[in-house]
């Protein structure tokens, strides 16, 4: 029997993504719980300034945020890199009506990933995420999170465009396995 | 349970978005956004032409961004049926000020007539009744859609109504393609420059 141990201690890093989204007048954050978001989940879902939305697949996120920008309001998604294979098709809504669409994508496959049932979509993420048009930054470091997030959501909000910031393997760590 | 009913969609979706005051809608690809089209352009329609399975969420997202309008969703069985699982995102937001109709013919319309789920016995409303939706309802009259207008006008709570009609296929009444155009003009008519 495997099971997938919890992180007790979140990282600074993580933090970092919610202070970010906050900053840049995000309003919505969209997401499918994921231990890597686990931090900026929390505090969203503890923001009364913040709509925090569960969703049950990540691309419900795309056609939340389609929504809110209609009605004049910024929002990210964050989602796990199986995910964006959820996305693909509805990633089309955004060049065709284009709208600020911010996601962070935590990696799997990607490095040291022991179950590599993961490696097809993970290897695949951030081509399938440039094939749609998306632009993509990636954090393998806890510094770069933020300014490149801060980027990321420069561009997204500026330019109406898909914007992703991919947060790597080595950044998150290693998933320990426990007998 | 047969497929589809009697109503006619055209009349239906008319009757919807009469006296529409300060309505916004969202329509689903497809027959949905000819219906809307039929009805009259508007700058606060949104027709969507692709992503199939999203007018629900697109609704959630303007709901939620503009509580104090009501916002109405007209989208399809097949439609709704891609996006189950944002019936069930939706039920736990449960903005008051959202109302989902679906026109269910019991078909995939728009490409051969194919039977579709709802066609063969699933019932959406009940799946909205099952996720705990404050209103839930099947109509099959064209009595029943002034009450649901009405309702909606109200923001009298998240509402999906199933409206049973004939599975036929009216003439096309294309809505514009430009979805950046769609976007901005219904943006600007709720006061937001384009960036």
């Amino acid at each position: 029997m495997v099971s997938e141990s919890v992180d007790t201690a979140p990282a600074a890093w993580q933090r970092d993504v919610f202070d970010v989204l906050k900053a840049a007048g995000v309003r919505h954050i969209c997401y499918v719980p994921d231990a890597g978001h686990a931090t900026a989940i929390r505090l969203a879902e503890a923001d009364p300034e913040i709509q925090a939305v569960v969703l049950t697949t990540e691309e419900e996120g795309i056609g939340y945020l389609a929504g809110a920008w209609l009605g004049g309001e910024r929002g990210a998604l964050l989602m796990q890199s199986s995910g964006v294979g959820n996305c693909i098709n509805t990633l089309a809504l955004q060049p065709c009506i284009r709208f600020p669409l911010l996601m962070v994508v935590t990696m799997r496959g990607d490095w040291a990933e022991f179950n590599h049932w993961q490696n097809p979509m993970g290897q695949a993420t951030e081509p399938v995420l440039k094939q749609m048009g998306v632009m993509t930054w990636r954090a393998d470091v806890p510094a770069d999170v933020s300014p490149l997030l801060r980027g990321a959501a420069t561009m997204a909000f500026a330019g109406e465009a898909s914007c992703a910031l991919l947060l790597g393997q080595r950044l998150i760590g290693e998933k320990e396995w426990v007998k | 349970m047969t497929a589809g009913g009697t109503l006619d969609r055209r009349a239906v979706v008319a009757a919807l978005v009469r006296e529409r005051g300060d309505l916004l809608v969202v329509s689903a690809l497809g027959s949905p956004s000819y219906d809307l089209m039929a009805a009259g352009d508007h700058d606060l329609n949104f027709y969507l032409w692709a992503a199939m399975g999203s007018a629900a969420m697109v609704g959630l997202g303007l709901a939620r961004a503009q509580p104090d309008r009501p916002v109405l969703v007209l989208t399809g069985d097949g439609e709704q049926l891609m996006g189950l699982g944002a019936l069930a995102t939706i039920a736990l937001r449960r903005p008051a000020n959202l109302s989902i109709v679906v026109l269910d013919n019991g078909h995939y319309g728009e490409t051969g007539m194919q039977p579709s789920h709802a066609g063969m016995g699933v019932e959406l409303a009940r799946i909205a009744a099952a996720l705990d939706f404050p209103g839930a309802e099947t109509i099959a009259e064209l009595q029943g859609i002034e009450p649901l207008r009405r309702r909606l006008h109200a923001r009298a709570g998240l509402h999906l109504a199933t409206v049973k009609i004939e599975p036929k296929n009216w003439p096309r009444v294309l809505p514009p393609r430009d979805g950046v155009h769609v976007k901005n003009r219904f943006r600007q008519a709720l006061g937001h420059s384009p960036t």
